[in-house]
């Protein structure tokens, strides 16, 4: 089902916003009030990022502005107007994966999923800071962040496997 | 699913005149956004429903964090990460590491900043325990100049502060104390959660006495975010065990918690003292007189 932002009024939208989006410049019209999480997946039609909670709890929104994880269900589209926006999408480079999607896929870090593209985002901006991270530097990196399927410890080795296994051509944060 | 209200307009702040120029120019009904972490929230549930937003992320000259005269200085837009890393800030009060590692989670601290904090004014707030305890000041700016406020006069309630239309606050100030030890403790839910009870101390011993102390706490319903009697007991005595405790039970006496989600007002209140006291104990252990 799409999901349609609602609005009060039937009114147009008044704004124009430009950003970078993995590394094309996307031009689309929003609302001011527009939650950039809700600009990815509905106007610009990137449904990779999820949206999964009203509490900017979860986490599952999590994508980069400027190089850094930032939960995109807590600042507005305008706010991102003019600035670097990396998502779940755009990890892969030339058909590759990156590392750390190998990583989920060769530990088994999902179950349902729903988690997976804000513990990805997450995950390569720990591994850029960080090449060799202890098991409660992960933990601790990714504690904004709710799986409720896994139990988390697939999700740490997922990582650990990414620490291992860097690539030439990954993104980096 | 929760979405802003309408929204008429949204600017971006070229410089902090400009900020001052733009708050003016839309009214009370305008707000400047900073890292937005506590505002979209709000937005989102339509507890704030401003009519223009002014963006404040661009300002450079908010961002720095420096030592001016015995003081040191941090600018408004500084990220709850950059305190966390900040080598400065650590040397001189590890406090400020300590307390940020506890607030909400490391994606958050991205984005929220200093001056956010303070001028979100939120009762549960770290970082106003933290300014409360080490007696800081905030300066505030408008179109006619600018003015330095006390922290412990700043907020005035629950998100209410000093900070009036066409206001920005632009940095908040530190005095710097050679020697002195200072510790944060916070009891959450869960990780990244608000507190259900958190305080912020320091102490300075000289020649086996306290010379100085603060102590601040959030969470616990303490006006201004302290509670001096504590601390005027405290100063001039030798901070043995006993003293502590007494200071701990003072500060838990002039805390007035209320019961919620995050717990009943009388365990709030245990906290508020036994808080104080590992913080005090922590403080004193690493005051270089003591
Ligand atoms: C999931 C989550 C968990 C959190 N957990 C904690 C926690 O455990 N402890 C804690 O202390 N905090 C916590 N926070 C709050 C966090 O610290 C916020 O980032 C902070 O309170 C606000 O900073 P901001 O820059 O995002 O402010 P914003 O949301 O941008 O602004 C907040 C308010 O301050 C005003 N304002 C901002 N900057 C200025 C300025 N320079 N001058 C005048 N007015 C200004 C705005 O108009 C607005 O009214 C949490 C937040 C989230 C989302
Ligand atoms: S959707 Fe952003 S934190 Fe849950
Ligand atoms: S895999 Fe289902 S929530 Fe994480």
């Amino acid at each position: 089902m799409r999901f349609v932002v609602p609005s009060n009024q039937a009114k147009e939208p008044d704004m124009q916003v430009t950003m970078t989006i993995n590394g094309e410049s996307v031009t689309k019209e929003c609302e001011p009030r527009t939650l950039l999480v809700h600009f990815i997946r509905d106007i610009v039609g990137l449904r990779g990022t999820h949206w999964g909670c009203d509490t900017s709890n979860c986490g599952t929104c999590v994508l980069w502005v400027d190089g850094e994880p930032v939960k995109s269900c807590t600042i507005l589209a305008a706010m991102a107007d003019g600035r670097e926006v990396r998502t779940v999408e755009g990890l892969e480079q030339n058909g590759q994966l990156d590392p750390i999607q190998e990583g989920f896929r060769e530990c088994h870090g999902l179950q349902c999923g729903f988690c997976t593209p804000g513990m990805m985002m997450t995950g390569r901006w720990i591994l850029d800071n960080n090449p060799n991270p202890s098991e409660e530097e992960i933990r601790e990196g990714i504690s904004g962040q709710l799986c409720r399927c896994t139990g988390y410890h697939n999700i740490v080795k997922s990582i650990q496997w990414a620490a291992e296994h860097p690539a030439e051509n990954e993104v980096k944060a | 699913m929760q979405t802003p209200a309408p929204l008429a307009d949204y600017v971006r702040a070229t410089s902090v005149a400009d900020a001052i120029a733009q708050l003016e120019k839309y009214g009370e009904d305008a707000r400047l956004v900073a890292g937005g972490h506590s505002l979209i929230p709000m937005m989102r549930l339509r507890l704030a429903r401003p009519e223009a937003l002014i963006d404040i992320n661009d300002l450079d000259e908010l961002k720095s964090i420096k030592v001016e005269g015995n003081e040191i200085v941090v600018g408004a837009m500084v990220r709850h990460r950059e305190v966390l890393d900040s080598p400065l800030l650590f040397e001189h009060y590890p406090i400020f590491r300590e307390c940020e590692k506890v607030i909400a989670d490391p994606v958050v601290r991205n984005r929220g900043s200093v001056g956010g904090s303070y001028c979100q004014a939120d009762p549960s707030e770290d970082l106003s325990a933290l300014g409360s305890a080490l007696r800081g000041s905030v300066v505030i700016q408008n179109s006619t100049g600018t003015r330095t406020v006390p922290m412990r006069e700043f907020h005035f309630g629950p998100y209410m502060t000093q900070v009036g239309d066409g206001e920005i606050l632009t940095e908040v100030r530190f005095p710097i104390r050679p020697g002195a030890g200072s510790a944060y403790e916070k009891v959450e839910r869960r990780v990244g959660d608000w507190a259900v009870a958190s305080v912020g101390t320091f102490v300075v011993v000289k020649n086996g006495v306290v010379e100085d102390c603060g102590i601040g706490l959030a969470a616990v319903g303490a006006e201004h975010f302290c509670v001096p009697a504590a601390e005027e007991f405290l100063i001039g005595k030798a901070p043995t065990e006993e003293n502590l405790e007494q200071a701990a039970a003072m500060a838990a006496e002039g805390c007035n918690p209320s019961s919620d989600q995050r717990g009943p007002a009388d365990y709030k209140k245990h906290l508020a003292k036994e808080l104080t006291l590992r913080a005090l104990r922590r403080s004193v252990q690493s005051s270089q007189g003591a």
